[in-house]
């Protein structure tokens, strides 16, 4: 109806002009939707028959992808071929998100039917931040046989959940050589920055400690990859070509399991740490740390209960003492100096000093002790070593100054890293000027060079430093660095390959006379008529040569403030013994460290002859 | 009643169907030959799924009841109850927010045995608003006419957009904007409102999307730059289609779909399946199909008896056309991937059925067509 519009103008509707305007506009229209339609077919022309082939070849592709077969770990063995760490069978629970569809609801089912911890969860959770949702994820690492057979069977009601069989690490020996050869643990985040991906395709472990990490190449292996047709969640449906991984390289260590044994069961359940090595290589025999605790408990992820307990447990267990104690060597370093004084010509092996139990510098207000009140009267050294005698190890030390001393004394090796294959032994303080003014920023006083001479003061040293240092002294002042890995095995059935030694310093020991005359001083230790160990000495079918210390608690590492008087005596001392034997031709040299023993000879002793006895009453191989 | 009435009377009622009949019946067979495409096409990408079939083929059902009985209803009446439908649809989206659940985006409502989308309802609320708006209005539209178009246009399609649907959003808005457009809104003016309309768009528009919408955009730019996240849906897409090549590799032999390479295989992305299977020939035929229902569309609007009608059924099959242009420039990797389903192929109930009745309307508008015109 034609109607007027209003005010604002003038203008008539008009019905057939309007029709002509939308009928023109509705032809416009068309032609625009013509116009994108044969855009569209353009475009389908182009992907359909132009780039088909591009498109066939990725489609076919689509189906074809390469899956990474991870390698078995190398195992490790000791000396004798005695396994320390193996692979075994293991069932793991894995979720694909994406095919699940409800994640949360798939796991509260699954916990209706096994147990799921919620550290299990919390790391799944973790996980599943990590990765896309087309990837597996682990919720479960060890399934126990009742768990897979339920699951077996309520499967149809857990799309995107499957249970796979892979092998996982375990440690037969329990906690004897947790420090030593360490634990594999799943690859975290950290890991992950720090780790090659490609190496790492299907791997869930890595090395986290010990040999374990230290030779994480050797162990892993090659990674495999085979082209399996799948569909988009990965489900293979048929392998097409297959590159077998390559297994991890077999260590064998230098370690004696039955020394090892032996060695911990010494100690009797008292804290501390032995370091046994064969003078003539640098092999490490044995290596104990105590208390010690069970690695296998790490290998998938230790419970938060088992950890917390681990870290309120007393003495530290997971604190590896060998190579990361530090301690005061006490009267262990005596035979060091000794050896100094007679090769720097301060002194003859006769030559005598008399002890009057207390000691004193010219012109200084202090005095030094003998442990003996009264002294010991005129000693030579083979005397001043069986006793122990405090007053000639000041004199000389005062008479060597503290810059020949620990010139002398660094070439056992002391105050330095051993070199040993594995991560994170201490550096060690061998007491200097240079050291002191760059820690302490204070000058030297004569004083501190008296106290160096009886292991005291700055002295930081490790059980494998000094066990290092005794074999170095035990060889004539041939320094073979300490070493783990004796040799490496392609597989099972492939020859061992001995790992070449690292080359021996030549000795710095220049008349072999000195040394006869130290050998014979600390000989008398153990089997001299005043020798302090005598006691432990006797009935020993081979001569062994020793050395007892005493130390004060060292309690820079441990960070916490510590009031002596606070604490029972005995618990404020270490006790320390270095031997080696037979000493006319070492075949071990031994340091021992026990932590709150009353003195070095009554507690440590004992330790050290049985370890040196387990190792040489044993048929050599 | 005697059977002998009755029989008089049906003889009346065949007579008058087959000289006048009230409905097309070229479009009805067309619509019917697309819907059947459809449940072809979903049987094969649903891997065999009759359960899924069944389903659609209810919905289906259910959408041509609706398309005969929105047939039926006079022009009249429809355009009369125009600002009430729009009034209540309004209402029901601004409820949406507070009631509202779904997976991403807020924007389902549950009524009882089933779920709504508010959203849809704007489909044929908005367009019949505005030709209800510019019916007694001096055509081509003056500039107050077009403030009040741009504001009926403007607050549903932003309440849509933030939902966040910006796929329905996108055809509510071009519904009404078609009718704005067939009213004969003069060249100088589509092209100056145009300009400014898209930069406005563009950049508020991109302040208010969500980040994933925002990343689709983003990747439509430069899928292969996350070919395993965001970029994966359109290059697995464009995989189905480019290896169909020109004959298709057959019925029910899609490995992208079957191997479960192409995510919304039923849904948004099921006219890549149909590409792959059917090739180059097949998508050209149902192509042309849409344009048939699209032409047929426009012709039916252009015998319409009054303004309301013709703005309408015009909006209407313009709007149709939308559909097919996104989904089909998705799928190909020619547009960004929105979500709008390929009408009446794509599974999914609300459109089909929102589709269907308003083909119901077109149907209803072409029984009452002007007879003078033919």
């Amino acid at each position: 109806m034609p109607r007027l519009d209003s005010n604002r103008s003038r203008r008539i509707k008009e019905s057939a002009q309007e029709l002509a305007l939308f009928r023109r506009r509705a032809m416009v229209g068309f032609a625009i939707v013509m116009a994108c339609l044969l855009v569209l077919s353009g475009r389908f022309v182009l992907l359909q028959v132009f780039r088909h082939d591009e498109f066939h070849g990725r489609s076919e592709d689509n189906r074809i992808k390469p899956r990474a077969l991870p390698p078995s770990r190398g195992l490790i063995y000791d000396r004798q071929g005695r396994l320390l760490a193996e692979n075994v069978p293991q069932y793991r629970l894995q979720i694909v998100p994406e095919q699940a569809g409800d994640v949360d609801a798939t796991v509260t089912g699954l916990r209706a039917v096994m147990s799921i911890s919620d550290d299990e969860l919390e790391r799944f959770e973790e996980e599943r931040k990590l990765r896309r949702s087309f990837n597996s994820i682990p919720l479960k690492l060890q399934m126990s046989e009742l768990d897979a057979a339920r699951f077996a069977v309520h499967r149809f009601r857990f799309p995107g959940v499957e249970v796979v069989p892979y092998l996982t690490r375990y440690y037969p020996e329990g906690a004897l050589l947790a420090h030593l050869v360490g634990y594999v643990g799943r690859i975290d985040t950290a890991d992950r920055a720090r780790l090659e991906d490609s190496r790492y395709a299907g791997t869930s472990h890595v090395g986290k400690s010990g040999i374990e990490r230290y030779y994480e190449d050797l162990l892993l292996g090659q990674v495999g990859y085979e082209r399996v047709e799948t569909d988009v969640l990965g489900r293979a449906l048929s392998t097409l070509s297959r590159v077998p991984p390559r297994q991890g390289r077999n260590l064998y260590l230098s370690i004696d399991l039955e020394l090892q044994r032996a060695a911990a069961a010494a100690f009797e359940g008292q804290p501390g740490a032995a370091v046994a090595i064969d003078p003539r290589t640098g092999e490490v025999l044995a290596m104990v740390s105590l208390p010690t605790f069970d690695p296998n408990l790490f290998i998938n992820g230790i419970s938060r209960a088992d950890y917390a307990a681990l870290l309120a447990a007393p003495y530290r267990p997971l604190f590896h003492r060998a190579v990361q104690g530090g301690y005061e060597p006490g009267s262990t370093i005596k035979p060091f100096i000794a050896l100094a004084g007679l090769e720097l010509g301060l002194r003859r092996p006769g030559d005598t000093v008399f002890s009057s139990g207390q000691f004193r510098l010219p012109g200084l207000p202090q005095v030094w002790r003998d442990w003996k009140a009264g002294g010991h009267g005129r000693v030579d050294l083979t005397e001043a070593m069986a006793q122990s005698v405090n007053t000639y190890f000041y004199q000389l030390a005062f008479d060597l100054g503290v810059d020949r001393l620990g010139g002398y004394l660094s070439q056992f090796g002391f105050g330095a890293p051993t070199g040993i294959d594995l991560s994170g032994e201490i550096v060690g303080v061998l007491p200097s000027r240079a050291w002191k003014r760059a820690n302490l920023a204070t000058e030297w006083y004569p004083g501190e060079t008296v106290i160096a001479g009886i292991g005291q003061g700055y002295w930081v040293v490790s059980p494998l430093q000094l066990a290092s240092a005794t074999a170095t002294l035990a060889q004539g002042g041939l320094r073979h660095p300490p070493h783990l890995l004796m040799a490496s095995q392609d597989g099972i059935d492939a020859a061992r390959e001995m790992v070449a030694l690292p080359p021996a310093t030549p000795t710095f020991v220049r008349t072999p006379a000195n040394l006869d005359a130290v050998r014979d001083s600390m000989i008398a230790v153990m089997h001299g008529p005043t020798g302090t160990a005598r006691a432990f000495g006797a009935g020993a079918p081979w001569l062994i040569a020793g050395k007892s210390g005493t130390a004060q608690r060292y309690t820079r590492r441990d960070g916490e403030a510590y009031d002596e008087t606070r604490v029972a005596e005995h618990l404020r001392h270490r006790a320390l013994f270095v031997a080696y034997a037979p000493a006319q031709a070492p075949q071990i040299a031994v340091a021992v460290v026990v932590e709150h023993g009353s003195s070095g000879t009554r507690a440590a002793a004992p330790v050290a002859r049985r370890i040196i006895d387990a190792w040489l009453t044993k048929p050599t191989p | 009643m005697n059977p002998v009435a009755i029989r008089v009377y049906l003889r009346r009622w065949m007579a008058r169907l087959l000289s006048r009949p009230t409905l097309d019946l070229p479009l009805l067979a067309a619509l019917i030959l697309l819907c059947g495409v459809g449940l072809v096409v979903l049987y094969s990408a649903s891997g065999g799924n009759l359960n899924l079939v069944l389903n659609q083929s209810a919905r289906l059902a259910l959408g041509f009841a609706l398309l005969l009985l929105a047939s039926r209803v006079p022009p009249a009446i429809l355009r009369s109850w125009t600002p009430w439908l729009f009034a209540t649809s309004l209402v029901v989206l601004l409820l949406v927010p507070l009631i509202g659940s779904g997976r991403s985006a807020r924007s389902w409502i549950d009524v009882g045995p089933f779920f709504v989308q508010p959203a849809e309802l704007l489909k044929l609320s908005l367009p019949m608003m505005v030709a209800w708006f510019l019916h007694d209005r001096v055509l081509p539209p003056g500039w107050g006419t077009l403030l009040v178009c741009a504001v009926l246009i403007g607050v549903p399609t932003a309440l849509i957009v933030v939902q966040p649907d910006l796929g329905t959003g996108m055809v509510v808005a071009a519904s009404g904007v078609f009718a704005v457009f067939l009213a004969g809104l003069s060249w100088p003016r589509i092209a100056l409102i145009g300009g400014v309309g898209t930069t406005a768009a563009g950049l508020i528009g991109w302040q208010f999307l969500h980040e994933y919408q925002r990343n689709r955009l983003r990747m439509f730019l430069d899928p292969e730059s996350d070919p395993l996240g965001a970029g994966w849906n359109i290059i697995q897409a464009e995989i189905a289609v480019g290896s169909g090549g020109t004959f298709g590799k057959g019925f029910a032999m899609s490995t992208q779909a079957k191997l479960d390479f192409l995510p919304e295989h039923t849904t948004d992305f099921i006219f890549a399946v149909f590409a792959e299977e059917f090739g180059l020939i097949g998508v050209v035929l149902v192509l042309a199909l849409y344009a048939f229902i699209i032409g047929r569309g426009l012709w039916i609007a252009s015998n319409a008896r009054d303004t309301w009608s013709r703005l309408l059924a015009g909006a209407l099959s313009l709007t149709f056309f939308v559909y097919v242009m996104v989904n089909g420039g998705m799928i190909t990797g020619l547009l960004p991937v929105v979500g709008v389903p390929m009408p009446l192929i794509s599974y999914g109930g609300t459109s089909a059925v929102s589709l269907l009745a308003g083909f119901g309307i077109l149907q209803s508008i072409h029984a009452h067509r002007r007879l003078a015109a033919a």
